[in-house]
């Protein structure tokens, strides 16, 4: 994905709450991203450090937190952590096509530490 | 002694309160929101939307300029592109009547809910009876992009590689249906059918899938029939 352009929209959505809390500044920006969000974390905070200059988030620094790729197979009645990067679209277990994504495609902000 | 009274505001460096503001929304969100709009205002108008999504050069404009001229269907198409309206000009069709609104992103490389929220102004969606959007020919980026379209189709060509679908896997497993175009190109360039067929079952086990030359219409009529069973049901 492109990374530059979702850090300029991630800027812009903490630059909005932090100013409706009534902060000056932002000092670390929490996402959570997972493996089938299609987004590259190196390549977020590559772009995150070229794009805060001059913003509230100057001095902020950034907390990915990896969220694991978890799936239930409705088959089998189980649920199961996986690394597989196509998605699950089998399950392990049983080897069937149902396997249903619990978490693994976030792409979220969790929070932010501001500063009067 | 006079007493003094004095209040003290110690400020040290780094030492600032903090305070932390609890989030917890998608980076999509805004996007989820517009899309889910969008998609009440299709339902609204009955119209059914089709997101086609491929590489550059997967035959995407080629595919749905054969399906909306060979079908008696009353469509509109939005299509997007960095630059140029030569994909808009080939979808008019022959008599140049269909009506087709270009969106040129200038350089953004995918559609946004938005961005088809502004192009539906000149269309008449009460007269139409399916909208395609061509999306910006890109595997990546446009798959996290909710158009708020009902079906969702996904293009490789066999000049591709076989393996496409474990490369992207991202946009293959948002699939409702997959279509493998240029098959009349098979032989020339050595196509392994089996192996393309198996890393889109890889990915997405259950997706109808299409193998078609839309340049000579072989393979068309299959999608034809489901696109009618589609719309049927819509």
């Amino acid at each position: 994905m492109h990374e530059a352009g979702l850090m300029m929209r991630i800027l812009e959505l903490c630059a909005a709450e932090a100013a409706r809390e009534g902060a000056a500044r932002i000092k670390t920006i929490a996402l959570r991203i997972g493996p089938l969000s299609g987004v590259e974390p190196a390549a977020l905070e590559f772009a995150f450090l070229a794009l805060k200059q001059g913003t509230v988030a100057e001095e902020a620094h950034l907390e990915i937190e990896r969220v694991p790729l978890v799936a239930r197979c409705a088959m089998c009645d189980r649920s199961f952590e996986t690394e597989n990067r196509y998605g699950v679209a089998l399950c392990p277990i049983c080897g069937e096509p149902t396997a249903e994504i619990l978490s693994g495609s976030e792409f979220e902000i969790s929070h932010l530490e501001v500063e009067q | 002694m006079k007493k003094l009274h004095i209040s003290l505001s110690v400020v040290l460096p780094g030492q600032e309160e903090v305070r932390k503001i609890e989030i917890n929304k998608s980076v999509m969100a805004y996007n989820d929101e517009r899309a889910a709009e969008l998609r009440s205002l299709f339902e609204a108008h009955g119209l059914f939307v089709i997101n086609v999504l491929s590489s550059p050069g997967s035959g995407k404009t080629e595919f749905l300029a054969r399906t909306l001229d060979e079908l008696p269907l009353r469509s509109g198409v939005v299509v997007g592109d960095l630059s140029t309206d030569n994909d808009a000009r080939r979808l008019r069709g022959k008599a140049q009547e269909r009506p087709v609104v270009q969106i040129m992103t200038h350089g953004i490389c995918h559609l946004e809910a938005e961005m088809v929220a502004r192009a539906l102004t000149p269309l008449s969606l009460d007269e139409l009876d399916l909208l395609v959007v061509e999306n910006v020919g890109n595997l990546v980026c446009p798959a996290g992009y909710d158009l708020g379209e009902s079906y969702r189709v996904v293009l490789l060509s066999v000049t591709e590689g076989e393996d496409k679908p474990l490369k992207y896997p991202k946009m293959f497993k948002t699939a409702n249906a997959v279509v493998i175009n240029k098959i009349d190109l098979a032989d020339a360039v050595g196509f392994d059918r089996q192996a393309a067929l198996d890393s889109i079952h890889k990915v997405i086990p259950n997706a109808p899938i299409f193998e078609v030359s839309a340049k000579t219409g072989q393979g068309m009529d299959r999608w034809y029939d489901h696109l009618a069973r589609l719309l049927a049901k819509s």
